[in-house]
């Protein structure tokens, strides 16, 4: 690390343009559909319509027999690949129900696929669907939290008790006799709504088998390849090095569900496999609502506890998390969990996760993943607090927040891998300082007065989250010194549009010491880097990063050392400039990359090599971090309510954000900005609906409001840097912060907005009908209805 | 989503389309921008045997001048309604609903006379072809017939088109001297179908008295609706504060909306008495154009 610390930096923190960019703007980009496969069949997928059924049977044969079909299966015809998906993050109480790529006995979900037509085309495909005969035993559903744990509730699945999933109680200090002696106590029941990922590009999925060399090479759109070869290698009980499995370097989003894995990951490859010819299947818009996991609807019972001067003394927050049919990874509601005590010193903590089942598609992390939800009980309640003590909601956050002089600052949960919950870094009072400078909070507060005078209903709120991020265990970054004399970085991570071939060559650049027109990034290729994780919980900086630094910085001792060899000099006095590694003091000495490639990788078949020439210029960093980084931010937002059709207008919106260094200031600002436009959509929009026998009613864009540009009001952007010291680059994450606080102070503004009459919000998305439901709501205190 | 099978026809004359239409009549469909009839075919909701694109007949595509007005034909695309200067001026309140209709690049494909044919009781240019009283041009091998708007629309996705029939365009009369138009909506998300719109235009004389009027709901019925009792009440009338009130009143009582997900009935009502009222107000605030009848009628 010293040389790399006493090097100054060059690229890193500078504006880059993205090397992506030409490519994706000028339609040349190459998606999982553009891939040429010649003679490639395609496949479709025959779904559940009802939410809870037996498959009594399935006739396939008019289906197979029409011209153009190459084969249908259904899941008892695929016995070998008939095994669980086991969930991404358990935990030892999760009482988990084995998902199965293609279930013969039961359906649990509308959309749930049961059988699988491969055909000449989509078209044909899709033809057949219609032929291929199911007959279902339709069993009753439950489609909410509320229907899964109520009394008596239809058993999802067979042999339990009830619907629970795991039920999880964190505590600090002594919450219940804390809370019994506070001055103060209010609750309050939040129902959270978030909606799909809604990438671009649906998922995808293509595969080739090689019968001479018995590999298995399979096209995925996910964000993790090596997780989705590991997941393979299971289920088709394979040695991992027969399946390759690469992203293609244009993916259109991830967000989250992509991180996940499928049953129909499994389907395709394998039977690609049994007809020894390509196979793809691209999910339609229309199965990606209905198929693609999605985050879907929290319910928080939280209370909060404080004394008379604003100090919090206690916070219990019990929140159910709709897991879906079944449980694909625990990630989200545990990371609700632990996001709950946020930018505050809370002596007294009782933070309890009920998850359970329901008939719906399985739900996973959508950017954000869980924290939107724990940030609106949270930061709702202390607005409710400094109103009920009339305080200003900003004085009372101060009054509470972690001070800059406390990190590391252990929270007193535990992390969800077991080890204390500690905050690394950040300076929450300085971000709430520059997030309200640049708002102009005291000014907001007086147009906001004397718009009231006027009879308008404007409304300011804040919000402020910590995001742990840069999560473990690791991620890689290999060099290798190619014969052209060039360098190529390979990470095993998969970017979705994040800029990868930019940022890390940017970083390599300065590890490096070199220009970064001779280094090229590639990504998410199982067949090029042997182990990784993926792209997910806004880590690859704070992991991929780090590990390309470090093995850059071995890289270069490894090219200085060969040029010493080479140039009989000592390596203290090489530099790098362009192509070539020169002696110091005389330029005229010196060799180029292509040489010193030439000398140590492609070299003489027989003959030795030379004395301190290096056998085969490549290195490979694991980097682990010890823990997570955390991020953290704090918005501002003024609205404007029109109390006739309930509109919200966002007047103003301030983002404070600290993701620790920076290494692409331009691709930071537009990971937040990409962030902020989910999070209006999980504020205002987004809602995905399914009736009560668990029939999803939102399965368009017509039906289900995904915001577009005209719906993202323009933001303000405030950057502080608090470097992380877990890691070298000191970096946090940056990819989900600005999506994560603005279901809450978008919920805050708005009930400021309506504090006159005392109107209240519990329930996101925030829509219209729901504004002037709250202002014509009976109980407000005798100023009647509002409408009407 | 790929559609399911159909056979192709792209007739060079309007006597040859009428000949497909009447051969699969029932099993064929209509195509002209496709933005309402391609999403129903790739989601297999409409699955014609017959596709007949009506994009390479003669003369259809640019609005005609006529005697009382203007003729839109069938294949005038909605963004060359919005941006046609002849159009706008002489009806305001199309122009004012087209930028409320989905987005731009869908209204460089869509056309105004598919969006009628398509029926839809929350688009917003059935609504303002109703409140502009237009009568439409049918084709068939029988001949030639005009319907006005009201009775063209008879449910929601449903009109007087029979199987065999071709919209050919619409007719639009000039407004008389001294007519205000406006328009408002209310929808989701900017190019959303509305959760309600209402279309309104009112004739004043010199003292102000509203001597005609007509006010139509969009996205509160099976169809287009005629808030005729709105109008009565303002026939007559000056617009004052306690007119816009009662007329607000009326037109809440005499919507029909259901709810869904999105809305309850109860505000979709409330909305139209928001809307007609701001409709009302915009046309009491506006100083009436006085256009000498002679100069439309003898363009």
């Amino acid at each position: 690390m010293t040389s790399t610390e006493t090097r100054p930096s060059t690229m890193i923190g500078r504006s880059v343009l993205r090397r992506e960019d030409r490519r994706l703007l000028t339609g040349a980009a190459t998606y999982l559909d553009d891939l040429e496969l010649p003679g490639c069949y395609e496949a479709a997928f025959v779904r559940s319509p009802h939410a809870a059924a037996r498959i009594v049977s399935i006739d396939t044969s008019a289906a197979a027999a029409m011209p153009g079909v190459i084969g249908v299966w259904t899941g008892a015809d695929l016995p070998e690949i008939a095994k669980g998906i086991p969930p991404k993050v358990v935990h030892p109480q999760l009482r988990d129900v084995p998902r199965m790529p293609l279930p013969a006995d039961f359906v649990k979900f509308v959309g749930e696929p049961v059988a699988v037509v491969v055909a000449t085309s989509r078209y044909v495909a899709e033809d057949a669907l219609d032929l291929v005969e199911v007959e279902y035993d339709v069993l009753p559903a439950v489609s909410s939290t509320g229907a899964a744990l109520a009394d008596g509730a239809p058993l999802i699945h067979e042999g339990a008790d009830d619907n629970v999933a795991v039920h999880v109680v964190q505590t600090a200090g002594d919450p219940a006799a804390a809370m019994a002696a506070a001055p103060h106590r209010l609750r309050e029941r939040f129902s959270v709504t978030r909606g799909g990922g809604h990438s671009m590009e649906t998922r995808g999925v293509a595969a080739r088998f090689d019968p001479t060399t018995e590999q298995l090479v399979v096209w995925d759109t996910t964000q993790s390849p090596h997780y989705v070869r590991n997941t393979l290698a299971h289920l088709y009980d394979m040695p991992e090095d027969g399946i390759r499995v690469v992203a293609p370097p244009d993916v259109g989003g991830g967000f989250g569900p992509k991180a996940q894995f499928y049953g129909e990951e499994a389907v395709i490859p394998w039977v690609a496999r049994l007809l020894r010819n390509p196979v793809k299947w691209i999910e339609d818009r229309r199965e990606n609502f209905v198929a693609t996991m999605m985050e879907r609807t929290q319910v928080h019972d939280v209370e909060i506890g404080f004394d008379d001067d604003g100090h919090i003394l206690a916070i219990r927050n019990v929140f159910e998390h709709d897991q879906g049919a079944y449980c694909a990874g625990l990630q989200v509601p545990m990371i609700t969990l632990s996001t709950l005590p946020g930018q505050y010193r809370i002596p007294n903590i009782h933070t309890e996760l009920i998850a359970c089942y329901t008939n719906m598609v399985p739900t996973s992390s959508v950017r954000g993943a869980g924290r939107p939800q724990a940030v609106v009980a949270m930061e709702r309640m202390v607005d409710r607090a400094a109103e009920h003590l009339g305080m200003d909601p900003v004085e009372f956050r101060r009054r509470n927040l972690v001070q800059a002089d406390e990190f590391p600052y252990r929270v007193g949960l535990t992390f969800r891998d077991g080890s204390p919950l500690t905050y690394d870094s950040g300076n929450f009072p300085l971000l709430m300082d520059e997030t309200l400078a640049a708002f102009d909070y005291s000014g907001e507060r007086e147009r906001q007065t004397a718009a009231r005078a006027e009879g308008r209903l404007v409304g300011i709120g804040v919000a402020a989250y910590v995001e742990g991020c840069g999560l473990g265990p690791y991620e890689g970054s290999r060099y290798r010194l190619l014969n052209d004399g060039t360098i190529l970085v390979t990470l095993a991570a998969a970017p979705q549009g994040q800029g990868y071939e930019t940022v890390y060559a940017q970083i390599a650049a300065d590890a490096l010491g070199m220009d970064m027109d001779l280094i090229r990034v590639t990504t998410g290729d199982t067949g090029r880097i042997p182990f990784g994780q993926g792209t997910f919980a806004s880590r690859n900086t704070a992991t991929a990063g780090p590990a390309t630094l470090q093995a850059g910085d071995e890289m270069r001792g490894k090219i200085l050392q060969v040029a010493e060899a080479m140039l009989k000099t000592s390596a203290a006095s090489l530099e790098i400039h362009g192509d070539r590694v020169s002696v110091a003091d005389d330029p005229s000495r010196s060799v180029t990359l292509r040489e010193i490639a030439g000398a140590a990788n492609v070299g003489k078949h027989g003959i030795t090599l030379a004395p301190g020439i290096l056998p085969g210029l490549e290195t490979t960093v694991y980097f682990a971090p010890e823990r997570a980084a955390y991020a953290s931010g704090t918005h501002a937002v003024a609205v404007e309510i029109d109390p006739e059709t309930g509109a919200i207008d966002v007047l103003r919106y301030v983002i404070g954000h600290d993701c620790g260094n920076v290494m692409n200031p331009m691709l930071v600002d537009g990971q937040v900005l990409g962030g902020f436009a989910h999070g209006i959509g999980n504020a205002m929009y987004e809602e995905p609906f399914y009736d009560e026998t668990g029939q999803p009613q939102s399965t368009s864009y017509l039906d289900y409001s995904l915001p577009s540009s005209m719906e993202v009001p323009p933001v303000e952007l405030v950057h502080i840097h608090t470097p992380s010291p877990l890691n070298p680059l000191g970096a946090k994450g940056a990819g989900e912060g600005g999506t994560i606080p603005v279901p809450a102070a978008i919920a805050n503004a708005v009930e400021d907005a309506l504090r006159p009459f005392g109107a209240r919000i519990t329930s996101l998305p925030i829509t219209p009908p729901k504004i002037v439901d709250a202002l014509s709501t009976d109980d407000l205190d005798g100023t009647g209805p509002w409408h009407g | 989503m790929k559609p399911g099978r159909f056979t192709y026809h792209a007739p060079r004359t309007v006597a040859d389309a009428l000949a497909v239409l009447g051969e699969h009549a029932g099993d064929a469909k209509v195509l002209a921008g496709g933005q309402s009839l391609m999403p129903l075919l790739n989601f297999r909701v409409s699955e014609p045997g017959h596709l007949v694109d009506i994009n390479r007949l003669p003369d259809l595509s640019e609005p005609v001048r006529t005697a009382t007005g203007w003729h839109v034909p069938a294949l005038v695309r909605q963004r060359a309604v919005e941006r046609s200067a002849a159009l706008s001026g002489a009806f305001p309140l199309l122009e004012a609903a087209l930028h409320e209709v989905a987005h731009p690049q869908i209204r460089n494909r869509g056309t105004l006379c598919g969006s009628l044919a398509h029926a839809d009781a929350a688009a917003e240019l059935p609504t303002v072809v109703t409140a502009l009283d237009g009568r439409l041009r049918i084709a068939s091998p029988r001949g030639e017939r005009t319907v006005a708007a009201e009775d063209f629309f008879v449910f929601h996705l449903t009109t007087a088109l029979a199987d065999d029939e071709l919209l050919l365009g619409v007719d639009l009369d000039d407004l008389p001297a001294g007519t205000t138009t406006s328009f408002h909506e209310f929808a989701g998300r900017r190019g959303d179908f509305a959760l309600a719109a209402v279309a309104g235009q009112a004739t004043r004389d010199a003292t102000g008295v509203v001597t005609r009027c007509r006010l139509v709901a969009a996205g509160v019925g099976s169809t287009p609706l005629r808030l005729r009792a709105a109008e009565e009440g303002l026939l007559g009338a000056r617009l004052d504060d306690s007119a816009l009130a009662a007329a607000a009143r009326a037109a809440a009582h005499e919507a029909r909306p259901t709810g869904d997900v999105h809305a309850s009935a109860g505000y979709r009502r409330d909305l139209v008495a928001t809307l007609t009222r701001r409709v009302l107000a915009d046309i009491a605030a506006a100083v009436p154009t006085s256009v000498p009848t002679e100069e439309l009628t003898h363009a």
